[in-house]
């Protein structure tokens, strides 16, 4: 937030803006020096989005081993074609569409064999049960869990990787839009048919609401 | 009506991900009166407590030590194929090439052993060729690459 005064020098920025403004100012540098053939500036680029990259991945394909190995090889063609990026623009954003597409046809040239939710994933809370039809808690949060992943896997692979992305990694909708490169509006419409979809899926095992 | 609740379903998604501006709440309010809106606003509501409850396990921390360390062989290893494969290419298409001579400039060598030199080299190269093949058609499509022995 912005403090409106008549003088402009006193236009504070507050902390988060400082820190997004030095952020992207870094990320920045970074490329620049990656574009110079630095690979240790690279190499802090991957370590800052390594994370992010292996569960989205990891999300997409549902196989661990090959999230790791497809974030990783994303990482060596970023890195081989950064002269091509324009260093103003979100790294991330840019790397997000090789390592969708590598996902994409991995998902393709394999008939894939997820792994299921309770190898590659936990509960966050404990809240689930209310929302159950049968009263027995920690079994029925693992039975829910599985069923959700296992309709997860059953939709398309774009509306997964929304669910994904908005679910598990939390992005806001502008990021989502930057890294699918479409408007937001159909960040939101995707989002709906794609909850709707699992929705739909998993109507016999969440209770009726009303 | 069409038009409506295409409204509807993209303010009913922002309130599911906490994205409402005070004045779109007040509007989005004013959907959940009917009963249809306020129905579909329950049973998405639902779903988001239950995928809110789950995340990713977080892999063991040497995953990430390693990670960088991963990447940066790949490359190097990359660059170090590339100069392998050129010099591979080259001294295969030299050694071919005097293979070729002694084949069939080489008057000294009896018919019956130019025949089987040839078959030789022609028969390594289909079974080379023909094993890297299956291999790499094996690996990119094993669905049980991932179940530990």
């Amino acid at each position: 937030m912005k403090t409106k005064t008549n003088d402009w020098t006193s236009v504070n920025p507050s902390d988060e803006e400082v820190s997004t403004t030095r952020q992207e100012l870094d990320e920045r540098m970074l490329v620049v020096r990656s574009q110079r053939g630095e690979k240790a500036a690279f190499g802090e680029l991957v370590r800052r989005y390594m994370q992010r990259a292996y569960f989205t991945a990891l999300g997409i394909t549902g196989s661990g081993e090959a999230a790791l190995d497809l974030s990783q090889d994303a990482f060596i063609r970023a890195y081989r074609a950064i002269k091509k990026f324009e260093p103003g623009r979100p790294f991330f954003a840019w790397y997000y569409q090789i390592l969708r597409n590598l996902c994409f046809n991995y998902l393709r040239d394999r008939k894939r064999h997820a792994a299921p939710f309770s190898e590659i994933g936990e509960s966050r809370l404990s809240q689930i049960s209310d929302v159950l039809q049968r009263p027995d808690e920690a079994l029925q949060r693992k039975e829910i869990q599985e069923a959700v992943w296992q309709a997860m896997n059953r939709l398309k692979p774009e509306e997964r990787e929304i669910l994904i992305l908005r679910e598990f990694e939390g992005y806001s909708y502008n990021d989502i839009a930057g890294m699918l490169t479409i408007p937001v509006g159909t960040v939101m419409s995707r989002l709906y048919y794609a909850r709707k979809s699992l929705r739909d899926q998993l109507s016999d095992r969440l209770k009726d609401p009303v | 009506m069409i038009q409506k609740h295409e409204q509807f379903r993209l303010l009913m998604m922002k309130a599911l991900d906490g994205e409402l501006s005070p004045q779109e709440e007040t509007e989005f309010q004013q959907f959940l009166q009917e009963k249809a809106f306020r129905r579909e606003w329950l049973e998405f509501k639902q779903l988001k407590e239950v995928t809110q409850g789950m995340k990713f396990k977080y892999p063991p921390q040497e995953v990430w030590d390693s990670y960088w360390m991963n990447v940066y062989n790949r490359l190097e290893r990359g660059l170090a194929w590339i100069l392998l494969s050129i010099g591979a290419i080259i001294f295969l298409s030299y050694g071919l090439y005097q293979l070729f001579h002694v084949v069939v400039n080489g008057s000294e060598l009896p018919l019956l052993l130019r025949v089987a030199i040839v078959a030789l080299v022609i028969g390594t190269a289909i079974l080379l060729v023909s094993v890297i093949r299956e291999k790499l058609f094996v690996r990119k499509r094993d669905p049980y690459k991932e179940v530990q022995q």
